[in-house]
């Protein structure tokens, strides 16, 4: 029996201890540990982008990253961002601009979306087209995610690279 | 899937990593950036009793311009960084392009050059380019290190001459003509996918001659190569529709692809030769200052 490990980790602010097995992928930990189940497993081998959260403010898969690998580190997952009664500016262009539909890919897009924006993506369409490539939607199209991001880009404005609330994580990697 | 069980051993020194990597005999993988190791690991394509884990390695994560002109990475630097060093793209412009085609945000904030290299995937883009610039390659073991070249680092698909109990550590580019052209030309199925070819050229405007010339490929045999014949078809003179032909030629005459849904092997040598073509029209125009149509 492999023995389990104690990691610490902060997650949207909370900091959690927990001992987990080594081969725990840190999507499963979130999802079954920490019961934080915004964050989706889709194909669990780094392709379709569902559960993409931010490492020490980058976006990473979490299905191709071990939790005992985020020990230290600080997690921002969809819960994070807004709530249902105050959506973050990104989850509103999101619903404003219809961008989704069953919505298993919408946690990956919102936080692949943060982490395009904080780099500085042009607010180009073929330039978001390319940066949400890695983020799978088999019901939208894409048209309306399009949309959706190029008016949050717009909202925010070329000083608002960093926002959507990964405040303590944009700075920590960035 | 979930992956099978394994002891994990957080390394934060080279001499700590080799130790674990050789206390496990042979039963032990290293573990990067992940985004090759744990899809393998998730469809159970490995097993290993352990992964040693060398996130912790900070001296690994650097890119160095060397007073010679070329470069010094380290083994866990990001694809991320690479894509965005001003180092790169002033000294290894054709580096900064390939970079371009790697993966998606997510993966190029995780994965690492070691890492690709180590993995070795005929259809990557590192092990194409440390074959095209003629790396050295720095392999720390028990023994302590040893200097590889980079054609002889590649032994097969998704295989590599390292010992179970070595460790890569640092890509070393010796330093290009400058100034020199370049040109770097992908097909891919998708933005971010693994591609189908590619092909990428470097070279001089000698006396309104070809010189310096290097060409290499990928995807279209076992590992990437640079192709002497087609080399060879270039130096001398200028570079016309003639010698680009001959140069396509010798490439397609040269490589033994691989044939599976995404297209057959006649398809790829044919798609290779056209990737050349227009690699070498590019770094051309670049070394002869006419880059007004390449870009």
């Amino acid at each position: 029996m492999i023995p389990k490990v104690p990691i610490t980790v902060t997650v949207n602010g909370r900091t959690y201890e927990r001992e987990v097995p080594p081969r725990l992928h840190l999507a499963d930990f979130l999802r079954e540990d920490l019961h934080l189940t915004g964050t989706h497993v889709g194909c669990e081998h780094g392709i379709c982008g569902a559960c993409t959260i931010l490492l020490n403010g980058d976006s990473v898969r979490s299905c191709l990253t071990f939790a005992v690998q985020a020990n230290g580190a600080e997690i921002t997952t969809v819960e994070g961002l807004g709530t249902p009664d105050d959506l973050s500016p990104l989850q509103q262009a999101f619903r404003e601009h219809h961008a989704l539909q069953c919505g298993f890919c919408t946690p990956g897009m919102l936080m692949s979306t943060i982490d395009l924006m904080q780099k500085g993506t042009p607010a180009t369409e073929e330039a978001v087209r390319g940066a949400l490539s890695g983020n799978l939607c088999r019901c939208t199209g894409y048209e309306n995610i399009v949309r959706a991001v190029l008016a949050a880009m717009e909202a925010a404005g070329p000083e608002g690279k960093a926002a959507e609330g990964t405040e303590n994580e944009a700075g920590a990697n960035g | 899937m979930k992956p099978p069980p394994f002891t994990y051993v957080a390394a934060t020194s080279v001499a700590e990593a080799v130790a674990a990597l050789a206390a496990h005999d042979g039963e032990a993988k290293v573990i990067a950036g992940g985004q090759s190791l744990v899809p393998m690991l998730n469809f159970r394509l490995l097993a290993p009793a352990a992964l040693v884990d060398i996130n912790g390695i900070r001296e690994l994560d650097f890119v160095d311009a060397t007073a010679d002109g070329g470069l010094r990475i380290g083994a866990l630097t990001r694809h991320y960084t690479l894509l965005t060093s001003p180092d790169v793209a002033e000294r290894f412009p054709v580096l900064g392009e390939a970079m371009r085609h790697v993966a998606h945000l997510a993966i190029r904030n995780r994965g690492t050059i070691g890492g690709s290299l180590s993995h070795a995937d005929p259809a990557a883009e590192l092990p194409m380019m440390v074959t095209l610039l003629d790396a050295t390659l720095t392999v720390a073991g028990p023994g302590g290190e040893r200097q590889l070249a980079a054609a002889d680092f590649f032994d097969g698909a998704l295989t590599t001459v390292l010992a179970e109990d070595e460790l890569l550590t640092t890509i070393t580019l010796p330093p290009l003509p400058q100034p020199h052209g370049w040109g770097f030309h992908e097909f891919a199925q998708r933005a971010g996918d693994f591609a189908l070819a590619a092909a990428a050229v470097v070279l001089t405007a000698d006396d309104g001659a070809a010189a310096n010339v290097r060409l290499a490929v990928m995807g279209v045999d076992e590992n990437p190569s640079r192709i002497a014949a087609a080399e060879a078809a270039l130096v001398g003179q200028p570079v016309s529709d003639d010698t680009i032909a001959a140069a396509a030629a010798a490439v397609r005459e040269a490589v033994d692809p691989p044939e599976d849904l995404h297209g057959s092997a006649t398809y790829r040598r044919h798609l290779v030769g056209g990737l050349v073509e227009r690699a070498i029209r590019d770094a051309w125009a670049r070394a002869t200052g006419n880059a007004g149509g390449a870009a």
